[in-house]
């Protein structure tokens, strides 16, 4: 400060002496390196590879399913729904705050015990708060005869497997 | 006998190694107990000097103070179940039965734990109230009461990571559902999830992520925390007591900044010779 009101230092100033180019220098290289640090630290806490079950699951034979059934699963979280119309395969989870649904035989509804969500045996909510209806998963014929269910692709709603 | 414990204690303050450690030295006027609160690292961070009447049950309630003490309560019973808890998937709740039925008064610390967190949290939001219905965070003191708030969240987040260790039906549940209200964040709610859980599912990842956070990031953020906040009270003009009557004169009865500073500069200037 005091070298700046000196009569002689009537320069504007703009002017970069070497001991504040190299602070500013400096002070850009630390803000560079906690950019690159922050950086690097949101790639480290996200992983890449997830040893999670696959979503791919096998339902067994079409024959385990009698017509008009609904059978919950709830270690992979989907109902394999066999009507009329075909198989299907409805998510369990849901789709309000991720909780586990239940079919309620004596009901023919599907509850969520959480917060009271209701839905039809097709997904379609009735009651509670859930904000969409529960998701079809794509359903397939495997090779050895087995009902296959993706939980990684939700396909629009009333698509039957016809076996 | 009496006198003579008088004299070993006497030789003892007055020797070399303890005058190493309590600089201060004997003596009893106010100098000398100013400089015994202000040379030591652990009481520094409290007044020198305060009034009777911030000491009194109803200027307070203690609330803060008793927070405190639910909070060290934690620190130590939870070290303890450290001593003897995986935060691995099968494991979790295996050692949790174990600190329940086999571990020799694992029962009691485990629910000493559980039921201090419960206090601390009913503390923290008494304590809060107490400030607010009082008049307590207008200024000097708005910086402290923003220090609170976000103490008042890492308690609230040291009580919900505590929630997943368990790894039992609740546990499960809870962190799921509670980690699908973070998803309904917009624009950034899944990645945090997903950051949070470390994957899509409550899983081994998530249940390792929230004991790291439960363990060691959230309790050294409150540590520090309630460092500032207590250093702060001193900054501030001490605990805020009101002055009794409704005039508005709310700051007349603390002791100024001016007072303390004195006393500092008075002790400074002792030190120094």
């Amino acid at each position: 400060m005091a070298e700046d009101s000196k009569p002689g230092s009537a320069q504007p100033e703009r002017k970069v002496d070497r001991r504040a180019f190299f602070a500013r220098l400096g002070l850009s290289s630390l803000g560079l390196a906690a950019a690159g640090t922050l950086s690097f630290s949101y790639q480290y806490m996200s992983p890449n590879v997830l040893y999670e079950p696959s979503p791919i699951v096998n339902a067994g034979s079409p024959e385990k399913y009698a017509m008009n059934s609904v059978t919950e699963d709830q270690v992979t979280g989907i109902y394999l729904i066999h009507l009329q119309e075909g198989f299907f395969s409805l998510s369990a989870i849901c789709t309000h705050l991720g909780c586990m649904t239940a079919w309620r035989q004596d009901l023919g509804i599907i509850a969520c015990p959480c917060h009271g969500s209701r839905f039809t045996r097709y997904g379609k909510k009735i009651a509670g708060p859930a904000p969409k209806p529960l998701p079809w998963y794509r359903t397939w014929l495997s090779d050895g005869g087995d009902i296959m269910v993706d939980r990684a692709t939700v396909i629009p709603p009333m698509q039957f497997l016809r076996i | 006998m009496a006198g003579k414990l008088d004299f070993y204690f006497d030789n003892i303050t007055k020797s070399r190694l303890w005058r190493s450690i309590f600089r201060s030295g004997p003596g009893d006027s106010s100098l000398h107990r100013a400089q015994k609160i202000q040379q030591n690292v652990f009481l520094h961070i409290l007044p020198t000097k305060v009034r009777r009447r911030m000491l009194r049950l109803d200027a307070t309630w203690y609330l803060g103070t008793l927070t405190l003490g639910t909070f060290l309560v934690l620190v130590t019973t939870g070290t303890l179940l450290m001593f003897y808890y995986h935060p691995s998937v099968p494991q979790a709740y295996a050692d949790m039965k174990d600190l329940r039925y086999v571990v020799s008064a694992g029962l009691f610390l485990r629910n000493l734990h559980r039921w201090s967190a419960h206090a601390m949290v009913v503390l923290v939001f008494a304590h809060m109230f107490r400030v607010f219905y009082r008049g307590a965070y207008r200024p000097p003191r708005e910086f402290n009461w923003v220090i609170g708030v976000i103490l008042l969240l890492v308690t609230l987040l040291l009580s919900y990571t505590g929630y997943l260790l368990p790894w039992d039906q609740l546990a499960f549940w809870a962190i799921t559902v509670g980690t699908n209200i973070a998803k309904y964040v917009p624009l950034v709610g899944p990645k945090i999830r997903f950051l949070l859980l470390g994957g899509d599912l409550v899983n081994a990842n998530a249940l390792l992520r929230f004991y790291v956070l439960h363990c060691v990031v959230l309790p050294l953020a409150a540590v520090l925390l309630i460092a500032v906040h207590f250093w702060r009270i001193r900054k501030d003009g001490g605990l805020y007591v009101g002055n009794g009557n409704s005039d508005g004169r709310q700051h007349a009865d603390t002791p100024s900044q001016t007072s303390v500073a004195k006393g500092v500069a008075v002790a400074e200037a002792v030190e120094k010779p």
